[in-house]
This record gives structure tokens, C-alpha cells and sequence, in this order.
């Protein structure tokens, strides 16, 4: 079943889901699930968002813009049946990290290899590996608790919430001294200084650290980022590596297969129907308006884009409280990222280690030493794209050959840093674009020498084009950074990190909502059973 | 002592985590890698490619092979067209079932019949006086296996098999690199599959043309664990594991019926005598004692378990046969789930099991064993329709 473009079939639903990115397609789903009737507007002529798969070149098929799906909640695929309607998650197997000096490191699912290739740097870091991974692993089982639920309110004394952070304290208290101060310590600390604490060798703590910095404007030394590297090991479910993985077909097979899951429930999803604002009646939520001015009821509007289009875009700064607008202001956005996506005609080299294999079916992390990464975040501090940045590389046709014709490859590459601010202002990125892919190219082929010259097409896309073509204001591809003060009760504002806004019927479902960023799914899943629950749909 | 298949020469090479395990008295690659799960996804995904030569082969021929094979099997063979395959079992006198496995008509008077166990001295103890030769061919026939969405398009380019007009089910003579093989459209992983049936003699030249071809579509050597992972998503059981052949069990509460374990579906009845057509008949009209379900474990009683002892929850890597006891929600014993496997596509645990009859009914909530930190539990198990994963693929 494939969603329609142009108009909807009635004038009137329960639930109007503004934006069909993986988030409003998951919250849509779940609430057609229960009976509602729902629509979802989604502005462009494909679902997805930025969880799209799109033929860009004939015979290649790019998951565009999100090219991993993570920790993607495996209960959303059971409870809407998202295997049956079509989706399938092929994990990733390694993360490969090749140096200037020309050897490499490669971590695997399999721990005894992954010990031998620590040991070739160091045999005392070999040996802390796995203690890190079952301290972390400890650590994300109560972050766990915290991303599959509605955040609690700690300023608030009604009984749910003081119920679930009794959990959470119980939680805590059932763990030792130890994990507890290492939790405060992983809160607190930068991802560098934290690996510090376990790790000697740079080779190893560089590439780990990287984790804690994408999509955010901070360096791998700056304060906050430590926390982040958890979410490397929240896949307990299916073990380390295995909840970060390619979607078959690209990532918008998920946004795919969520459609079609929440058509099959009833729901109604249509394309090409770009919404221009929110209709208000006495400050009450009454539908929406089209940009081609058609207008439309529902009893509850669910919006899944990102705060700033949400309030600023859809209600309308005049509508909101001035004190809730200044909070607003405050919410980081900053972009940090960009994106460079080839169409190659044969699998990319790599010096430090030749060949096809199993080690660049992962990802692949350009992430020489701290300093590298801190020279790169000073690029960005001044207002420049990194000339030298850090690359996280997908190869996903070497494990889902469907996405491109036999014997090509699909070459992704993520790149921090790539700031919405530059200096000239973020208008004036489309005259450096082709500055910043050259600098990408020019910094792989060291790695990949005859990269270039495998090139059969290539997309360069920069925080002015993700914002532009994707919707994600300043480029932010987490719709907002995932730094603490954004996090849990404050995201993506203190006070309404419930789903609930402050315009009466208006809910929000995006990653801008808790638990954030990533094709996780969580804040469209969690936004519609707190709806459900609430009596408002 | 275990021996080498025609395909030895290749997976030694190949197999360096040396997981090897017993089938059908040959060496067989349990997993290439220490990992299985990526020689999983090639199934899914890709394109594997696994020796399944230890499979048990028989060529039937002659002017009364249909209607000897219509007597000894539960489908009547006679109406199997040429160039088709038939999915099946047979059973001894008693509707006891001694095997599962598939007859292929090559041609009027021509069938080969697969099974897990050995069947010629039973099948020759049936022939009779019906014009038949039976000829085990199972050492002389290399089979491979070629598995996986990509699977058509490297048969494609490697042979001149007509494709499109091989349906699921279907098989064909065909050339691949100027060898005689033959092409059948069926497999033991719920996905768009082939098997590859060759002259040993030629077996590496085969599978050495295969890997070369599918290297441009993902071909992965995979073996039998990850196999395992998706013939159990597939809902498929194996003899041995999900059932007994009627031979081997010492006491008969082991035996099984057709109907018992969920191949009632290939029970042709009502047509001339065939070896056991009086039991189950019988038993078709009674009722039967057993029935195969597949059973989806809940996810969350199964989490909380784990959660209770402050554990992350835990599902084995690969898939596990060692029975556990079903029980009804009041705390009866009403079966025991016989194989099952943590499916990386569903996100579910799932289980095969045998459970009395009047639990078979899907949607029935019943309780499976689990053991969680050395303390024995019971959670919550749906009985659900199999195949759990059921991809168009497979049929297309």
C-alpha cells in the first residue's frame, strides 16, 4: 500500500499527523492501531523525512540522508508488524578505523578478534576492552528504563511521576558505589577524558569518542559528550553491535514499511500536501490549513517536525506565550553535519587494509587521533566547514546488494564538522558546496587512493541543503542537539517534554520531543501512547 | 567417522572459525566465521550459498514409479506434473511418520526423492512387484543450496536456465558453464531460493562459477546454524529435532502422525491404498492427540525476568533444539516446544512445539519454560501461524 499525493479523502479526522518522517509515520501508525482516524501530511512526494531512500542515480537507490538505522525500538517493529510490511535490519558487523600511518584498527562482534586487533596497540587496553563493555553495558540498562518511557518530571509531585523516578532511584540504588559515581562521571565528563580514564592508546579512544560527538556542535574534549557513547550499548537486545544496522532498500524502507503498517490500520497518508499553519479557534487546535489553502479538522494536531518549525512555523509566534517563545529561542539547533552520498563502480580500497572483507562492511571512521578531531571542531568553532573533518562511511551495498546494480556500490559518508553558521552566513553554503565535497574527496583518497576516479556520481549536501530540501532547521539532524540541557524533562522545553504543548490540542511527536535524534522511532511511539492515554484522541 | 562432501575442497578453506559439526555422517560447516549472524543476513538479504550435499538422494524410475511412489508416499504422486516438486512425507503402517522430504518428477517415468534419513532398504522393501529401479544416488549427487533474494539473478548469469518460467516448486535441466545440473525452485530458508543438484564430479567447477558470478550480488558460503535461525522463521521442522522417524523411537508416545506435526496438508486420502492410509484415516476421522504450533514468546515477561535479577534480557545467538516444557495458563503440561531461534528480521522469540491438540488454536496464550540466571520460570507463549516470516519473495 502506497501513500497518495494531492488531497486528502475527508475534511474531518481524529488525529492529523503534520510531517511523515519515520517519527509521524510511527506516531500515526500506533494511533490509527487504536482506532483513531488518522491523517498524515507529509510536504514532499515521498515519506520518510530524512529517513528516505531515494534513486538519485539510475540503479542506486541512497538512504539520503540518516544512513544507519539506531537503536530503532525493536518493540515498534513487533507491535506494528513492520517485518510483514516489509522491513528488514541487517546489523552492522564492525567499526573499521584506518590511520594516516597505514594500519588500522577493527573492532568486531566477535570479541576474541576485537581483543587481538586492541592488542596490536595495546595489549593492557585488549585486556579493558570488554570490562569498559560490561561497565557501559550495566550503565545503558538504566538508560534503557529512560529512553522506552515518557520522561519524568522531577519539579512535579503528581503521583506517575514521583512513581517512575522511585523507579529510576531504585534502579540506581540496586547498583554499587561505584557505577553510581561512573555515572555521574559519564554525565559530566567529555568523551575523551572519560575514555581517558580506562584506555592508553589514542588509536583505540579516538574512533570510540567519535560516537559521542555526532550531530552535536561540541568537540570529543568538551564537557557533555561522554553520556553519548552509551548509546553504543543499548543494543542489549541483540547484543553489541547489532541494534545499529542498515534498513534493506535503504533507510526509507522503514519509513516504508511504518506507511504501509499505518495504512493498513486505517490510516491515511498523503504526499505533496504541504501545511501552511495550524488552525486555532480561541487558542484551541482545530486542524490544520494546506499551503494550497484547503482546510482541514481533526480534534488533535500531531506535529513531528522540529520545534522551531513546529511553534515558530506552524502556530505562529504571536499565538505563543512570550515567555515559552524566549525558551524556544534558546533551544540549540546549530547544525554541525553534512553529508557527501557516491555512486561508485567498485568497492573503495583502503590502504591499511586491502580488500573487500568483512572490516569495511560496518562503518568506517576517519578519526586519526583527539587532535585531528579538535583541529577539526576548531574549524567549525570559527565558522568553517572542517578541512580536514571527521567521516563516519557506510558501504551498505557490500551487505544489501538491492540498492545498487551488481558490482556497484553506494559509498555514504557523514561529516562532521560542516557548521550552518559560517561566517559568510548559512545562504552563502551553496557557493562553497563544492569546496567542502572536494575537501571530503581530498581527505578520503588519502585513505582510498583511486576513490575519485571510481566516481560515477556524487550528492554533496550541507546543513543549508538539510534544512532546505529536509525541513530540519540550521541543518539539525537530531532537531535539536543531543546535549544534557536538551535532554529528558527539557527537551525540547522544561515543562513540556510530554508530548503536550502549550497550545491546547497540539501535540509533538519528532526527535525534537524526549528521547531524541536517530531512527529510534521512541518520541512518535511514546508521543502516541501518552495521547492515547490522555483522553485528548 | 564423519567424511567430506564433493564440496570439502572449498569449505575448509573457507571455514576458519573450524565450527564443524555431524550430518548424515559428513563434515558440514556449522558457521564460516565465529559469528553466524552475517552468513544469516546473506540468506535474508543477499545470496548464501551452503553445501547440502549430506541430504539423503533417491532416483526412482521406471514404467510403475508414480503409482510405486503414490503407495509408498501420502500425496499421490501420479498427479505431480513434470518438472515439479512436491513437499511431503511417509509413514510406516501404523500412519507413524518415518520421514519428511520432497519427490521431483524429471520426467514421465523418472523421480528423485529427497529425505534426512536413509530410506533405500525401506523403499525396496515396498517395491514389490512394481517396475521400478531405486538408486541411491545420495554420494554421487553433490547438492548446493543457493539461498536468498539475489539468488535468480546469479542463476542468471551463470546458467540458461529459463528463470522465469521456473515457478517455486519447479525443476529443470539445465547447463552452467557446460555442466549438466539441474535447478530446483525450493529450499530450506522461507526465502527466494534455489537447489542446485550435480554430478560430483563436477561439483567445484560449479561452485566455483557460482561464487565468481554472485560476487557482484553479495554471495556469502553460509552454513547450516544460520540455516537453522531461518528455516525456524520459516516455520519448518526438522527431523530428529521437531519430530522422531517412527525407526528410531523405542517407546511410540515418540512417534508422530502426519497430522501431529502439521503435514496433515500433504495427506492425499481418498484414493487407492498407500502404506499407512488406514491409520490415518482413522485418525483424520478421531481426531488427533498432537498438533505443531509455532509459539511467540513475550517479549516483555521475558525482559522482566531478566530485569528482576538486574539483567539485560538474553536470547541465545544461535538457534537451540533442546526441548523445554509448554504448560497451560493453569500450570498443566500440555507439550514441549522442540526447537527455536531469536528472529534478527521479527524481533521476536519464537518457538516450535508440539502441544496437545485442543491448545493448537492460534491466539492461545500458553507458558513456556525458561531458565533465567540458573532459576527456572514460565512466560507467557502465543500460539501463532507459521511461517512467521513469510516474504513474497519466496513464492515470486
Amino acid at each position: 500500500m502506497a501513500a497518495a499525493a494531492g488531497t486528502p479523502a475527508k475534511s474531518t479526522y481524529d488525529v492529523i499527523v503534520v510531517g511523515g518522517g519515520h517519527n509521524g509515520l510511527t506516531c500515526a501508525a500506533y494511533l490509527a492501531k487504536a482506532g483513531r482516524k488518522v491523517l498524515v501530511l507529509e510536504r514532499r512526494h515521498v515519506v520518510g523525512g530524512a529517513a528516505v531512500s531515494e534513486e538519485l542515480h539510475p540503479g542506486f537507490t541512497f538512504s539520503v540522508c540518516s544512513y544507519i538505522v539506531s537503536l530503532f525500538r525493536p518493540q515498534i517493529i513487533r507491535e506494528l508488524e513492520l517485518a510483514r510490511h516489509g522491513l528488514e535490519i541487517i546489523p552492522l558487523e564492525s567499526t573499521f578505523t584506518p590511520f594516516p600511518d597505514g594500519r588500522s584498527l577493527a573492532r568486531w562482534a566477535d570479541p576474541e578478534r576485537t581483543r587481538r586487533e586492541i592488542a596490536a596497540f595495546s595489549p593492557k587496553d585488549a585486556d579493558v576492552y570488554p570490562e569498559f563493555g560490561l561497565t557501559m553495558s550495566r550503565l545503558a540498562h538504566f538508560a534503557k528504563h529512560i529512553i522506552d518511557r515518557p520522561p519524568p518530571d522531577p519539579t512535579s509531585f503528581a503521583p506517575s511521576d514521583l512513581l517512575q523516578l522511585g523507579a529510576i532511584g531504585s534502579l540506581l540504588r540496586g547498583t554499587d558505589r561505584d557505577l553510581r559515581f561512573l555515572n555521574t562521571k559519564l554525565m559530566t565528563m567529555s568523551a575523551a577524558d572519560f575514555l581517558d580514564l580506562w584506555f592508553e592508546s589514542e588509536h583505540l579512544k579516538t574512533p570510540m569518542s567519535a560516537s559521542g560527538i555526532i550531530g552535536t556542535f561540541l568537540g570529543v574534549r568538551s564537557p557533555g559528550t561522554a553520556y553519548v557513547l552509551l548509546h553504543h550499548y543499548m543494543g542489549e537486545i541483540d547484543g553489541a553491535y547489532r541494534a545499529w544496522g542498515f534498513a534493506k532498500g535503504g533507510t526509507g524502507a522503514v519509513s516504508e514499511a511504518l506507511a504501509s503498517s499505518a495504512i493498513a490500520h486505517g490510516a491515511e497518508v498523503v504526499t505533496e500536501a504541504p501545511v501552511q499553519a495550524l488552525r486555532l479557534t480561541d487558542g484551541r487546535t482545530t486542524g490544520v490549513v494546506l499551503e494550497n489553502g484547503t482546510e482541514i479538522g481533526a480534534k488533535v494536531v500531531v506535529s513531528s517536525l522540529d520545534p522551531h518549525r513546529t511553534f515558530f512555523g506552524l502556530v505562529g509566534e504571536r499565538n505563543l506565550d512570550p515567555a515559552f517563545v524566549s525558551q524556544l529561542r534558546k533551544f540549540k539547533l546549530r547544525g554541525s553535519s553534512g553529508k557527501v552520498n557516491l555512486a561508485v563502480d567498485r568497492v573503495p580500497e583502503f590502504t591499511a587494509r586491502p580488500g573487500d572483507g568483512m572490516h569495511i562492511r560496518g562503518d568506517i571512521s576517519i578519526s586519526p587521533d583527539f587532535e585531528y578531531m579538535e583541529r577539526a571542531y576548531d574549524d567549525a568553532k570559527y565558522g568553517a566547514f572542517s578541512r580536514r573533518p571527521y567521516m563516519n562511511i557506510v558501504i551498505p551495498t557490500l551487505t544489501d546488494p538491492s540498492v545498487a546494480p551488481p558490482g556497484k556500490h553506494i559509498v555514504s559518508i557523514f561529516v562532521q564538522y560542516a557548521p550552518y553558521h559560517i561566517t559568510e552566513g548559512p545562504e552563502r553554503w551553496p557557493e562553497q558546496r563544492d569546496a567542502f565535497g572536494d575537501a571530503v574527496l581530498d581527505t578520503l583518497e588519502a585513505y582510498c587512493p583511486g576513490l575519485k576516479s571510481s566516481i560515477l556520481f556524487k550528492q554533496v549536501l550541507t546543513p543549508w541543503d538539510l534544512e532546505k530540501d529536509f525541513g530540519l532547521t540550521e541543518g539539525n539532524i537530531f532537531h535539536g542537539e543531543l546535549s544534557l540541557e536538551q535532554l529528558l524533562f527539557l527537551r525540547p522545553t522544561a515543562g513540556w517534554s510530554r508530548y503536550r504543548t502549550p497550545i491546547d490540542r497540539l501535540w509533538a511527536c519528532g526527535s525534537g520531543t524526549h528521547p531524541g535524534g536517530g531512527v529510534m522511532g521512541a518520541p512518535g511511539e511514546l508521543a502516541a501512547k501518552t495521547l492515547l492515554r490522555s483522553g485528548d484522541a | 567417522m564423519s567424511i567430506a562432501t564433493p564440496f570439502h575442497p572449498r569449505t575448509s578453506v573457507l571455514c576458519t572459525s573450524l565450527f564443524w559439526k555431524e550430518w548424515a555422517g559428513h563434515h558440514a560447516v556449522r558457521s564460516y566465521d565465529t559469528h553466524h549472524e552475517p552468513e544469516y543476513f546473506a540468506i535474508r538479504h543477499a545470496a548464501a550459498l551452503i553445501d547440502v550435499s549430506p541430504l539423503f538422494k533417491y532416483d526412482v524410475s521406471g514404467p510403475d514409479a508414480a503409482a510405486f511412489l503414490s503407495r509408498v508416499m501420502v500425496r499421490d504422486i501420479r498427479k505431480l506434473k513434470i518438472g515439479r516438486v512436491t513437499y511431503l512425507c511417509w509413514c510406516d503402517d501404523h500412519g507413524k511418520v518415518l520421514d519428511d522430504g520432497t519427490v521431483s518428477r524429471f520426467a514421465e517415468q523418472d523421480f528423485r526423492v529427497t529425505s534426512a534419513e536413509p530410506a533405500l532398504a525401506w523403499l525396496s522393501r515396498q517395491a514389490g512387484r512394481f517396475r521400478v529401479t531405486i538408486e541411491d544416488v545420495s554420494e554421487r549427487i553433490a547438492t548446493l543450496s543457493l539461498q536468498g533474494p539475489r539468488s535468480r539473478d546469479i542463476l542468471r548469469d551463470a546458467t540458461d536456465a529459463d528463470l522465469d518460467a521456473l515457478k517455486f516448486f519447479g525443476v529443470t535441466a539445465a547447463t552452467l558453464r557446460g555442466i549438466d545440473v539441474r535447478l530446483s525452485r525450493t529450499g530450506y530458508t522461507g526465502d527466494l531460493g534455489y537447489e542446485i543438484w550435480i554430478h560430483r564430479d563436477h561439483a567445484l567447477p560449479v561452485w566455483d562459477a557460482l561464487m565468481e558470478v554472485g560476487e557482484a550480488h553479495r554471495i556469502t558460503p553460509v552454513g547450516l546454524d544460520a540455516m537453522d535461525v531461518s528455516r525456524i522463521e520459516a516455520g519448518f521442522i526438522l527431523n530428529g529435532v521437531d519430530y522422531f522417524s517412527a525407526h528410531r523411537c523405542v517407546v511410540e508416545s515418540r512417534k508422530s502422525t502426519p497430522y501431529e506435526i502439521g503435514l496433515g496438508w500433504t495427506v492425499n486420502l481418498e484414493r487407492e491404498p498407500f502404506v499407512g492410509q488406514e491409520a490415518l484415516r482413522l485418525e483424520k476421522a478421531r481426531g488427533s492427540r498432537w498438533a505443531k504450533v509455532g509459539l511467540v514468546i513475550d517479549w516483555d515477561e521475558h525482559e522482566a525476568l531478566f530485569a528482576k535479577v538486574g539483567l539485560p534480557p538474553q536470547v541465545p545467538s544461535a538457534a537451540w533444539r533442546t526441548a523445554v516444557p509448554v504448560y497451560d495458563t493453569g500450570g498443566r503440561q500440555v507439550g514441549q516446544a522442540t526447537s527455536g531461534a531469536w528472529s534478527p528480521t521479527l524481533k521476536q522469540n519464537l518457538a516450535l512445539a508440539t502441544v496437545e491438540a485442543a491448545y493448537a488454536a492460534p491466539g492461545t496464550a500458553l507458558r513456556m519454560e525458561v531458565t533465567v540466571e540458573f532459576q527456572r520460570h514460565r512466560v507467557t507463549a502465543v500460539v501463532t501461524e507459521t511461517p512467521f516470516f513469510n516474504p513474497e519473495r519466496k513464492r515470486a
